[in-house]
C-alpha cells in the first residue's frame, strides 16, 4: 500500500481500475464526471483492459452495465442526481434481476431549480430499489467501499447490486491523503467475478422473465430476505478488509463518543467531520453526547442501530434529503425501527445542507439544542431569515 | 423451395412450440424463421413488447438460444453491454448478438438507445418486428403506423379519418447513421427474409432488418390471411422490399402490382375509408405513397420493349 | 418448483402450454392427396407444430396449433382444408 495525495476521483477511479471491471460506461453529470474522465484515460493508457462506453445517456449508461453483467463480467457505473433518476427504472431492473452491478453516485440535489451542489436526495430516492447502499465520510474511505462494495455485491449468499455514495464535490473534488492498496492485494481481497448465471449459447437460460402474481411476490421476498441477511456480510467484508489491509474501513456505522452519550446526533457521509469537531467542543464543555454515522443505509441495520442508541435520551438525525410533504427519510427509518421497543430515545429530525448549503458548527449546535428542548418531527437548519418567501411571509 | 430431404431443420425450433402468441401471429413466425436463419450461437435481447409477453414467462420460455429482457425502451443499450462484454471477453468472432423490438420499442421509446448503438458501431444486428401500432398495450398509435389507420389513440370519428401522419421512415433513419447493412423483409418472403438474416450476420458492425409482420387483432383481419396481407403490402408498394448495403441500394422487384385499395379494403383498420359510395380520397392519397415508394425504390420491373 | 435469482428460466419450459386448447372454430386436415413436401406449411405456421418427412406425410401437433389456417392458405397443391373443430375426426 502506498499513501498519496490524491483528487477524490482520482481516488476512485484508481480503485475502480485495481478492481478489474470489463466493462465501464457512464454518461457526463457534474459532479461525477471528473471520476469517469479519469477512468477513460486509464483505459486509453491501457493500464485497465476494458470496454469503456460512451453511451447518449444515463439510462443507456444503466442499460449497458445491465446487459454486460448479464453477460458475465464484472462492470462499474458512476452518474449523480438528475442522471441517476433517469436510471431510476434501470435501477430497480438490475435488483430485480439479481446482477452485481457497482456503481458510485456523486451525491447532487435533484432539479428544479437546478442546482449542482452536494445533497443527498438523489441517492434517497432510490432508496427502495432493492440496491445495497454504502455513504462514505472520506475518499479513503470511498475507495475502501468501492472495494468491499464488489466483494458484497459478487457474494453468491448476496447477488444485488451495491451503489457507493460520496458527497459530490465534497469528495470528488478533493484533494486528501489516500492509502491506495496494490493490485495484487487487491486481487487477493477480490477474486475473479463468478456469476451465478449468464447469456452464454453453451448453456442457454432465459434471463428477465416476467411472473405473474403467483410468482412475482416471492422475488420481491428474495430480495428483502438477501438485504436483511446481507447486514452481517457486511460486517463480515468489513472485519476481512482489515485483516488484509491493517485498518478499519466499512462496516454498518461508526460510532464516535457514543458510548455514555445522552445525544447521540445520527448522520449520513461526509457532514460526519463537522459533527465530530462540534462532539468534541460539547464534550469539553461537559455534555454527554456523540455522533453515530451511518455507513449502510441499505440494508437498514435496525437491531444493530437501536442497540447502539437504545441509552440515549435523545437522537438528532441531520439530514440532507427529505420526503417532501412527510419527514426525513432516515428520521423515518429510525423512528420505525425503534417503534414497539420497551424503550425509545425521543428521535427528531432535521433538514440539512441541501443544494450545498453550508452546514456549519453552529447550524448542528443549534439542532441539538432544539432537539433537547422537545422532540421535533421534522424542521429545517440553516435556512436564510433574510429572505422574503413568496406564499409563506410575502 | 428444397425439399425436406435436402432442408437442414436443426434450427427450425430454435423458438418453441406453446408461445402464447395470438393465432396467426405474424411476429411469432418471424422470430422462429430469424432463429432458424441465425442458428445457436447467439444472444437474443429483447425489448418488452407483445414478444417478450408471449414467450418469456418465467417457467415457461420459448428460447432455446440465450435470451434477456430488461425493459422497454432500453434494448440498444442492453445489446451494446452484451457486445461490449463478448468483445473484451474475446468471443465476438463466436457468438452473434441479436436484438429484437417492436416498432413501438424502436420508432419511439427506445430510439435514442438504438441511435447511440448505431452510432457506436456495435456489432448486433438489430431486428424490427413492424406490426405498426403498440399492439401489446391494445392497439396503440406508434411513429410507425401507416397513414389513416385506426388505432385505440387514433380512433376515427366525425373530425378524425384515424392516424393523420405517415409511417416514421426508420430504415432510412438506421441508413442515415452509415451502418453497413440495412433491409427490410416480411414474413411473406421468407426465404428472402432467410438470405437477409445470413447475410446480415456475416457482416461486422451494426446491421438493421426490419421484418413486415401482420398482426391479426391489431389489423383486424382473419389470422389464416396474415401471409396474404403481408403480400399485398410488399406488392403494393407499401412495405418495399430492399437492402441498403454501404449506401448502395437494391429492391426486390414487384411482380404485379397489387392496388392499394385491394390491400387496404379488407382490413378494420381501414374500414373507415371506404364510404357507402366507395371509398374516400385519402385512399387516392395512400396510393400516392405507394407510388412514390415504387418510384423511389424502382420496385416495377422495366417492361419489355 | 423453485423461484430462480432474476427469474432465470431453462429454454423450452413453453411446451407445457397446450395452446392447441385455444382452438375454438376450426382446425387443419391434412388431406395427403397431392401433398409434394414443398414444407411451406411447416415453414409458415407460427407454431412451429408442423412436421413431416416426404410426400403425404406432414401433420400438424394438435397439442399446438391454434388453427389460425395459414397453412390451408398457403399450400399450392391445396391438400391441406380447415375443418370444424369438434368434427369429424373427433
Amino acid at each position: 500500500m502506498t499513501k498519496k495525495m490524491m483528487q477524490g476521483c482520482r481516488a476512485i477511479a484508481e480503485m475502480a481500475t485495481l478492481c478489474r471491471p470489463q466493462v465501464v460506461s457512464a454518461y457526463p453529470i457534474t459532479p461525477q464526471t471528473v471520476i469517469v474522465e479519469e477512468l477513460a484515460q486509464i483505459v486509453a493508457d491501457g493500464r485497465l483492459k476494458a470496454e469503456f462506453v460512451n453511451v447518449e445517456g444515463e439510462h443507456s449508461a444503466a442499460s449497458l452495465v445491465l446487459g454486460a453483467s448479464a453477460t458475465g463480467v464484472r462492470v462499474f457505473t458512476a452518474t449523480s442526481s438528475q442522471g441517476l433518476l433517469l436510471m431510476a427504472e434501470v435501477v430497480f431492473n438490475i435488483a430485480g434481476m439479481r446482477l452485481p452491478v457497482v456503481m458510485v453516485n456523486a451525491n447532487r440535489s435533484v432539479s428544479a431549480p437546478l442546482n449542482i451542489w452536494n445533497d443527498q436526495q438523489d441517492s434517497m430516492t432510490v432508496r427502495d430499489s432493492g440496491w445495497l447502499q454504502l455513504y462514505a465520510e472520506n475518499n479513503q474511505e470511498a475507495t475502501d467501499l468501492l472495494l468491499q462494495a464488489y466483494r458484497i455485491a459478487e457474494d453468491h449468499r448476496v447477488m444485488l447490486p451495491v451503489m457507493v455514495c460520496v458527497d459530490g464535490f465534497i469528495l470528488p473534488h478533493a484533494y486528501e491523503v489516500v492509502d491506495m492498496p496494490s493490485q495484487e492485494e487487491v486481487d487477493a481481497f477480490l477474486p475473479p467475478h463468478k456469476p451465478i448465471y449468464k447469456l452464454d449459447p453453451g448453456k442457454p437460460l432465459t434471463m428477465g422473465a416476467y411472473a405473474e402474481p403467483d410468482k412475482y411476490m416471492e422475488t420481491r421476498y428474495m430480495i428483502q430476505h438477501t438485504l436483511e441477511a446481507a447486514i452481517p456480510i457486511i460486517e463480515e467484508v468489513a472485519q476481512e478488509f482489515k485483516r488484509s489491509f491493517g485498518r478499519s474501513s466499512g462496516g454498518l456505522f461508526e460510532e464516535y463518543r457514543v458510548d455514555d452519550a445522552s445525544t447521540v446526533v445520527v448522520v449520513l457521509g461526509s457532514v460526519a467531520g463537522t459533527v465530530k469537531d462540534l462532539v468534541d467542543e460539547l464534550r469539553d464543555q461537559g455534555q454527554k453526547i456523540g455522533v453515530l454515522r451511518l455507513i449502510a443505509y441499505r440494508p437498514f441495520p435496525k437491531e444493530a442501530l437501536c442497540r447502539a442508541l437504545g441509552k440515549a435520551e435523545d437522537v438528532v438525525v441531520l439530514e440532507k434529503a427529505l420526503c417532501l410533504g412527510s419527514s426525513g427519510p432516515l428520521a423515518l427509518d429510525l423512528r420505525s425501527a425503534f417503534h414497539g421497543r420497551p424503550a425509545s430515545p425521543k428521535i427528531s429530525g432535521f433538514t440539512i445542507g441541501l443544494g450545498g448549503r453550508d452546514i456549519t458548527g453552529d447550524d448542528i449546535k443549534s439542532a441539538v439544542d432544539r432537539a433537547q428542548l422537545r422532540l421535533t418531527d421534522i424542521d429545517f437548519v440553516g435556512l436564510r431569515e433574510d429572505l422574503e418567501l413568496e406564499g409563506i411571509n410575502a | 423451395m428444397p425439399s425436406t430431404k435436402e432442408r437442414d431443420r436443426s434450427c427450425d425450433h430454435l423458438f418453441t412450440s406453446g408461445h402464447t402468441a395470438c393465432p396467426g401471429c405474424g411476429q411469432s413466425l418471424a422470430v422462429r424463421l430469424v432463429l432458424r436463419a441465425a442458428g445457436r450461437n447467439v444472444i437474443v435481447v429483447n425489448s418488452t413488447g407483445c414478444l417478450e409477453i408471449f414467450s418469456s414467462k418465467f417457467l415457461e420460455s420459448s428460447w432455446e438460444v440465450p435470451y434477456i429482457h430488461s425493459l422497454f425502451e432500453n434494448i440498444g443499450a442492453v445489446a451494446s453491454g452484451v457486445e461490449a462484454a463478448l468483445r473484451i471477453t474475446e468471443q465476438l468472432d463466436d457468438i452473434r448478438v441479436i436484438a429484437m423490438a417492436g416498432d413501438g420499442a424502436t420508432a419511439d421509446i427506445g430510439f435514442g438507445a438504438i441511435s447511440g448503438m448505431l452510432e457506436r458501431g456495435h456489432d448486433i444486428l438489430y431486428v424490427c418486428y413492424d406490426n405498426e401500432a403498440y399492439m401489446n398495450t391494445g392497439i396503440q398509435r406508434s411513429g410507425a403506423t401507416p397513414n389513416y389507420a385506426r388505432t385505440t389513440t387514433t380512433p376515427p370519428g366525425r373530425a378524425s379519418l384515424g392516424n393523420t401522419r405517415p409511417k416514421k421512415d426508420l430504415p432510412q433513419i438506421v441508413a442515415a447513421h452509415g451502418v453497413p447493412y440495412v433491409a427490410t423483409a416480411s414474413v411473406a418472403y421468407i426465404p428472402d427474409l432467410d438470405k437477409k438474416v445470413k447475410k446480415a450476420l456475416s457482416i461486422r458492425g451494426p446491421k438493421y432488418i426490419q421484418v413486415h409482420v401482420p398482426c391479426p387483432l391489431g389489423w383486424g383481419t382473419e389470422p389464416a390471411r396474415t401471409i396474404e396481407f403481408a403480400r399485398m403490402a410488399v406488392n403494393c408498394g407499401l412495405f418495399p422490399l430492399f437492402e441498403i448495403e454501404e449506401g448502395k441500394t437494391t429492391a426486390r422487384k414487384i411482380a404485379r402490382k397489387v392496388p392499394v385499395e385491394d390491400y387496404l379494403r379488407e382490413q378494420v383498420r381501414f374500414r373507415h375509408l371506404f364510404g357507402k359510395d366507395g371509398p374516400l380520397p385519402e385512399v387516392e392519397e395512400v396510393q400516392g405513397v405507394a407510388d412514390s415508394n415504387i418510384e423511389r425504390y424502382g420496385l416495377m420491373a422495366k417492361q419489355a420493349g | 418448483m423453485k423461484i430462480t435469482l432474476g427469474t432465470v428460466t431453462e429454454p423450452g419450459g413453453s411446451l407445457v402450454n397446450k395452446t392447441g386448447s385455444w382452438r375454438t372454430a376450426k382446425k387443419p386436415r391434412f388431406l395427403h392427396q397431392s401433398c409434394t413436401d414443398c414444407g411451406m406449411c411447416d415453414l409458415h405456421c407460427p407454431e412451429g407444430c408442423i412436421s413431416g418427412d416426404g410426400e403425404n406425410t406432414y401433420v400438424n401437433d394438435e397439442d399446438y396449433c391454434k388453427g389460425c389456417g395459414i397453412c390451408a392458405w398457403i399450400c399450392p397443391a391445396k391438400d391441406i382444408e380447415m375443418i370444424p373443430e369438434g368434427g369429424e375426426d373427433d
